[in-house]
């Protein structure tokens, strides 16, 4: 695992440093440019999830490796609201905002694991993997 | 803040997106569309992201609301040239833009709206073609 890199977020241009951080490391990684494609795009579900609903926070991207394969690990933290009701928020099509409520769902399909820990008051965090 | 520029091309709109956009930059863009539809009367709006290498939840939404808010000011919008591992994750993201035209490029778009095609059996002719 190499050091790993976090970025903050703090308004929509941070969204788009994310991306282009996330392609760079996926492209470093040789991951072909559908499973690049995967990966910026949930990158980019989540930290603007960060930035909106988390009232800002950071990203920390790294590569890993276990089992001969090597990944990478994106990891969205914010110290905001937190989520209530976790199932409620990873449905397809629910917000409570006004998205498409496709943010987590579709980053969770577009990964090849993802988790989230999320306490009210104290913020969220969404870990996602994709492996080469 | 930076803007897209929208260019008239005849009775239709032509927006070229080459840069990655930023969530304020994709709402300006999006409001800049409808207000040129409603002041130029347009009848087509081309939406050219060969140049985006992703396409998130929120760059679809702005797709399917300019392409209802166009729908509903008579205009036909057609997103051209997205690349196909754009088109896999937006799939997968389980956003289909089933209310948003495509094209594979933006003369396949123009044909689509049909009535710009005038401009180009112009050109055609003056080609000899
Ligand atoms: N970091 C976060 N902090 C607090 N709530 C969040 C966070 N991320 C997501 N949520 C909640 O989960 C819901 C679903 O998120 P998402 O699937 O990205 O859809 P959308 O962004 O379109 O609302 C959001 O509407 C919000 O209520
Ligand atoms: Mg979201």
């Amino acid at each position: 695992m190499t050091g790993g890199e976090t970025i903050p977020i703090r308004e929509s241009s941070d969204v788009i440093r994310v991306r282009a951080e996330v392609r760079r490391l996926a492209i470093g990684l040789g991951l072909g440019v559908v499973d690049q494609t995967k990966i910026v795009t949930a990158a980019s579900e989540l930290a603007r999830n960060t930035l909106v609903y988390g009232g800002g926070g950071h990203a920390v991207l790294e590569v890993v490796e276990g089992k001969g394969r090597r990944g990478l690990r994106l990891s969205f933290e914010d110290h905001g609201p937190g989520i209530l009701d976790i199932g409620q928020a990873m449905i397809d099509g629910y917000s409570s905002g006004r998205g498409l409520g496709l943010g987590l769902s579709g980053a969770k399909r577009l990964s090849s694991e993802f988790e989230i820990t999320s306490v009210v008051g104290e913020g969220t965090r969404v870990v996602i993997t994709r492996w080469n | 803040m930076d803007r897209i520029p929208i260019l008239k091309l005849g009775s239709a709109l032509l927006v070229t997106i080459q840069v990655d956009m930023h969530d304020r930059l994709a709402k300006a863009l999006e409001d800049d569309i409808t207000a040129k539809i409603m002041t130029t009367g347009a009848k087509g709006v081309l939406i050219d992201i060969s140049g985006l290498d992703i396409v998130d939840s929120f760059m679809g939404r702005m797709l399917d609301t300019i392409a209802s808010v166009g729908r509903m000011l008579d205009a036909t919008t057609v997103v051209v040239g997205m690349r196909p591992p754009v088109a896999i994750t937006l799939v997968e993201l389980g956003l289909t833009l089933v209310g948003v035209k495509t094209a594979l490029n933006v003369e396949r778009g123009m044909a689509l709206i049909g009535i710009s095609v005038d401009d180009f059996e112009e050109v055609d002719r003056h080609d000899g073609g």
